[in-house]
């Protein structure tokens, strides 16, 4: 050991060794997304191949066992519940965002950002049997069975909504000083700064978080499960009960065998590729290189 | 963290690490190869798993060389891996079907599945073609089953569950026929939903059902063709809707597999059985 090993030769030896660990780790935290997809589509391609992807879309019913595969009830219900959630969580969330930031006094706006970052941790299943046992009955007594469409929104929305006004925060926190400070030199009151420039600069960061909300609610199972009733059939009405895709899959893939099981993967698949979409929206108006 | 981690000194110091790790690694796969011989894995029906667990607890107590692996995942699956060989028994909560001579199949208790509805439903008793009409939506509110006004909520098992083909088969209907409100994955669920809704009806495990009961949970079980359910009457073998649970293998199940088979079948687990509200079966 002498001074010569800590030469800039040396040193960029060691960058170049950190690069390579660096590296490594970050395409092998990728190479798991494409190994699952990878793996949706090996276990999907039985169904695929032989069954049709236009079956899983036009057929009439779900009775895999019976050979009908017809998902489309279970999309729609996914989609109306995703969109019914985000619908209400938007404003909340953004509303809470600027609660936080431009008008509560400062300890009542750190309890209420802690509380929204504690919310988003709670666990699915905890707020599932919270839905079960309190908004299900309460939606019962007015419209049976209670299990429902509704249900399943209210559900989704408690839990997106703390996703959003922490983006939204995020968002609005990352803008330079000098506008707030810019349209309070120009006379603007409190109400036009935050409607004509700090939300418009924000806007980029609060749809991002927008959309990547929509796929944790598109991929929420657990607590979906248990509140939204998990018939097969198209949401007509908010009081329906619905089956959504996720909730198909943890329901019948214990039992399932043979091109039941595929086309139960084909559904994976299907969900995996919204949420791709979903991301991809969030990455392109996040502007953000890495991580949006 | 910093980058020194490489310099000559540390390197020595990482290849006695690296030769510690390959001790250990080399001593933990031969303590895992050891074990594997004797594990025995039980997988299968979702009701007979938190029995066999408890059964395996006591039979490790006793064999403490022996670790007993329990996994629930419908009786469906209870077949299957134990045709397949990826479990050592299978567990599932019906008789054996008429495709399954291949498979040994051993009773270690009984169970009942009992009709439930809210304690605010004023409905005592129903007939089987009352509860076949009710499931196949030909009445859909309570008044005219002898009730007051107010709609139905028929409460469904998801398909492949063992409760779901127990009744099915009972009553004689296919899964088309049934025309669900709600359709639910375990028994816990069924009995909430129930019990949160004063207009539903469903059907569960007489054993967790009578146990929810009796610590305030807002369900009340129906009698059947006039014998009431309880566990009682599984017992007894009066109660028509009930079912056997059980242990499968394919074949001659092995040393260790039969050991745990002759035990889980003796009067040493009965208070076990007796604690999760099935009924034993040995005499």
């Amino acid at each position: 050991m002498t001074l010569s090993h800590r030469s800039s030769s040396s040193r960029s030896r060691r960058d170049t060794r950190l690069v390579a660990a660096v590296a490594t780790a970050a395409l092998g935290s990728s190479a798991i997304f494409v190994l699952i997809v990878g793996f949706l589509l090996k276990e999907s391609w039985p169904a695929l191949s032989t069954i049709g992807p236009a079956r899983f879309l036009f057929d009439p019913a779900w009775r895999p066992t019976e050979g009908l595969f017809g998902l489309a009830p279970m999309l729609s219900a996914s989609l109306a519940a995703s969109v019914g959630a985000v619908i209400l969580a938007t404003p909340l969330g953004v509303a809470s965002a600027i609660f936080c930031r431009h008008y509560a006094p400062p300890p009542i706006g750190w309890i209420h950002r802690w509380s929204m970052a504690l919310l988003s941790g709670v666990p699915s299943v905890v707020i599932g049997l919270w839905g079960l046992t309190a908004i299900v009955p309460l939606i019962g007594r007015f419209e049976p069975p209670g299990a429902s469409l509704l249900a399943g929104i209210l559900i989704l929305t408690v839990m997106i909504t703390p996703t959003i006004a922490l983006t939204s925060g995020a968002a609005l926190d990352s803008l330079p000083d000098a506008y707030g400070r810019g349209a309070v030199a120009l006379g603007l009151s409190r109400e036009a700064t935050l409607a004509h420039v700090l939300l418009p600069a924000a806007r980029g960061g609060v749809v991002a978080g927008i959309l990547l909300a929509a796929a944790r609610a598109l991929g929420e199972t657990m607590a979906i499960v248990m509140v939204s009733g998990n018939v097969v059939q198209a949401p007509l009405s908010l009081f329906d009960p619905v089956r959504m895709l996720t909730a198909n899959i943890a329901l019948e893939m214990a039992y399932a065998s043979g091109s039941h099981r595929a086309s139960l993967f084909v559904s994976g698949l299907m969900l995996t590729a919204l949420v791709i979409a979903l991301a991809a929206a969030a990455w392109r108006l996040s502007g953000d290189r890495c991580h949006g | 963290m910093s980058v020194s981690w490489f310099r000559g000194k540390d390197r020595r110091a990482l290849a006695s690490i690296g030769r510690i790790c390959a001790v250990y690694i080399a001593f933990f796969s031969s303590s895992l190869g050891h074990a594997a011989d004797n594990r025995l894995v039980l997988t299968g029906s979702s009701t007979v798993a938190p029995l066999a667990a408890e059964i395996g607890k006591r039979f490790e107590e006793q064999n403490p060389s022996i670790r007993v692996d329990v996994q629930s995942g419908g009786s469906s699956r209870g077949v299957a891996d134990a045709r397949s060989g990826l479990a050592d028994l299978g567990m599932a909560s019906r008789a054996p079907n008429a495709d399954e001579t291949d498979l040994q199949f051993f009773t270690i208790a009984r169970d009942g599945v009992g009709i439930i509805v809210n304690t605010n439903n004023l409905v005592r008793s129903l007939t089987d073609e009352q509860i076949v009409a009710i499931y196949t939506g030909k009445i859909t509110d309570w008044s005219k089953a002898g009730g007051a006004a107010g709609r139905i909520t028929v409460v469904n098992k998801a398909e492949g569950r063992s409760t779901l083909e127990l009744f099915l088969h009972y009553f004689k209907l296919k899964g088309g026929d049934v025309k669900a409100h709600v359709i639910i994955g375990e028994n816990q669920q069924a009995i909430k939903t129930v019990a949160g809704n004063p207009g539903a009806i469903g059907y569960v495990s007489i054993g967790s059902a009578e146990y929810e009961a009796d610590h305030g949970a807002h369900i009340r079980l129906l009698p059947m063709s006039g014998v009431a359910a309880s566990v009682e009457n599984v017992r007894s073998g009066s109660f028509p809707l009930a079912r056997p649970l059980n242990l499968i293998s394919k074949g001659e199940p092995g040393a260790v597999a039969r050991r745990f088979v002759d035990f889980a079948r003796s009067r040493g687990v009965h208070d076990i059985v007796a604690s999760q509200f099935f009924v034993p079966v040995a005499p």
